[in-house]
């Protein structure tokens, strides 16, 4: 993602003088295609993500749309409240990147994990969130950023990621994308978790499963309507992050069924809210914490008989 | 004194009865941190920056930015004083229903360019416009207005690193030195000597004045930047609370509010003097 990122913004770039990136030291072995085209856009601000910030918002009060790149955890945590008041509360055209959400930097430790940030960005006013499930996605987040009036946050994920979408989906900020459409069960996936929902479905599908499969992208603003549809017309919902059980897309999609009246299954399956200690790979991480592709399959199947279980049982006593 | 020097000397007396007003009105916090400031407002509003109060977005205006947000109402009554806006909206000042809050927000009155209330934001957004203004090769050049006590703020001196790497010589800072942070002497608090020696040290360069001092003001106002190819700072050398004797250089007035009896007898200080 980190190269589709590059190759469509110098693309942008050349179109639009406005566009500037900084970035907070880091973009080795890629940021430099725009470095070398557009030197005087292009400011490697050292490792001081507070002053970056600050002069993304000045470049933006000065007419700018400002790139801002980073690791996910160092860009939205290191500099929260100058993201808060001087991007976000004067709603300015600062778009943050985060590279390798989530468990990316699995082998790097837990400063590197990037677990609380879907959370931390959606609660900002102005700030709209989004998580491009795959390089497809990625590519129209970057596009649509700067023609979108205020703060974006971009989480991405690293590189070598799986296209999930066989050609590019209509992409819309604060739509969902329906890929597959079904009755049993509706899998919402978001960011660098689609790839491994999209294998989830195909293996419930073996299973004789009808499965509604959701990319959500964007977290904020949150797509209700497509929410409130799954939940009509079909049994379960579960959602599906690489980031913390508290605040991200399970959160979003929780706020809006408990107040929609809607009866129905519903279960969060995401990072649990802890630091990692297991030490090694995205791979071996999303495994020990239940985000591989056969556990995935293998809590939903569990949760999904749990449940008709238990409505056969309140048929039998009413 | 010059004649002008008595100008500067009337315009910031009529400031200081209005915020005088304000944080009466309102019963607000912060007057003496906004009355520490009001000589160096006064000359850079009336005679320092480039800008027009009937045109306040115009390209190639100076930017003024306050980041020391919590001296706003000295920012309002400057910038109505130099007619941005009417008088009477200083009425409403931090109360309910009103245009003006208690911390510097973007365009809540025309004139105000930056929302500030945190310490240590707006040196960074000031390097974000300076670095504006040279890439579209504009002259404009960019004021930021500090407290002693914002200088705590590790992300002060990235802003510092940053704008001497990039030779913003048309980033100039001003540093009010009351030598009063909110809960006591910057000195206790948090000791900032060698405060020029830190600051040189950082690339930029600097000259110190007696910040109530309209002559100092105005002279080393009118030379900034002071050399090419390096950031500017004024260490303004001020009195907390200035103006009002019962004030100056007294800690509470960082928070207090003046009861009536007090507000009276300030408001005939301002006045008579």
């Amino acid at each position: 993602m980190k190269q589709v990122f590059i190759n469509t913004l110098v693309e942008l770039a050349k179109k639009d003088k406005r566009i500037f990136l900084l970035t907070g030291d880091l973009g080795f072995s890629a940021l430099e295609k725009f470095r070398e085209k557009f030197p005087k856009r292009f400011f490697n601000m050292g490792v001081a993500e507070a002053n970056m910030i600050g002069v993304a918002a000045g470049l933006s009060l000065s007419g700018k749309i400002v790139f801002v790149y980073s690791i996910a955890s160092f860009i939205t945590l290191r500099c929260l409240e100058q993201i808060r008041n001087d991007i976000c509360y004067q709603n300015l055209n600062v778009k943050l990147i985060g590279i390798g959400g989530g468990l990316c930097y699995g082998q790097a430790g837990a400063t590197h994990h990037s677990i609380e940030d879907i959370a931390l960005m959606r609660v900002l006013p102005n700030m709209t969130t989004i998580c491009p499930g795959d390089p497809l996605e990625a590519e129209m987040a970057i596009k649509l950023a700067v023609f979108h009036q205020g703060p974006i946050y971009i989480r991405l994920g690293k590189s070598g990621e799986a296209k999930v979408h066989l050609k590019t989906p209509r992409f819309k900020i604060g739509k969902g994308i329906t890929i597959r459409e079904g009755n049993d069960i509706t899998i919402i996936a978001t960011g660098n978790m689609l790839y491994n929902a999209k294998q989830v479905a195909d293996r419930l599908l073996n299973n004789n499963f009808s499965i509604s499969l959701i990319s959500m992208p964007t977290i904020k603003p949150i797509d209700k309507e497509i929410i409130l549809k799954a939940a009509k017309e079909t049994k379960a919902i579960f959602t599906i992050e690489e980031h913390s059980l508290i605040g991200g897309l399970g959160g979003a999609v929780a706020e809006v069924l408990a107040e929609s009246g809607e009866k129905i299954l519903f279960k969060r399956i995401a990072l649990p809210d802890s630091f990692s200690k297991d030490i090694g790979s995205q791979e071996y991480l999303r495994e020990k914490n239940g985000l591989s592709i056969e556990r995935i399959t293998n809590a939903i199947l569990e949760m999904y008989k749990k449940l008709k279980n238990e409505n056969n049982g309140k048929r039998k006593t009413t | 004194m010059s004649e002008k020097s008595k100008d500067y000397g009337d315009i910031a007396k009529e400031i200081r009865k209005k915020i005088l007003k304000m944080i009466f009105n309102s019963q607000a916090s912060h007057i003496g941190s906004a009355l520490s400031c009001v000589d160096i407002l006064t000359v850079l509003y009336f005679k320092i920056l480039k800008i027009d109060p009937k045109n306040p977005l115009a390209k190639a205006r100076d930017r003024f930015i306050l980041s020391k947000g919590h001296a706003a109402s000295a920012l309002y009554a400057t910038l109505a004083q130099r007619g941005f806006f009417s008088e009477e909206v200083l009425n409403s000042y931090c109360l309910n229903g009103g245009k003006l809050p208690g911390h510097s927000t973007i365009h809540c009155v025309p004139g105000v360019e930056v929302s500030t209330g945190s310490l240590g934001h707006g040196l960074a957004i000031g390097a974000g416009m300076a670095i504006a203004g040279k890439h579209d090769n504009k002259n404009y050049r960019v004021f930021v207005l500090m407290s002693d006590g914002e200088c705590d703020e590790g992300s002060v001196w990235e802003t510092a690193m940053f704008a001497s790497h990039h030779e913003l010589d048309n980033l100039i800072g001003i540093l009010d030195y009351n030598k009063l942070q909110a809960f006591g002497k910057t000195k206790d608090v948090l000791n900032l000597e060698p405060l020029r020696k830190k600051w040189v040290s950082f690339g930029w360069q600097v000259k110190e004045i007696d910040g109530h001092n309209f002559k100092q003001i105005e002279k080393v106002l009118s030379k900034a930047p002071f050399k090419k190819n390096k950031p500017s700072i004024i260490i303004a050398h001020t009195i907390k609370g200035k103006g009002i004797s019962f004030m100056e250089n007294k800690l509470e007035w960082h928070y207090k509010s003046p009861s009536k009896e007090e507000y009276l007898f300030a408001l005939k200080e301002l006045t008579s003097k």
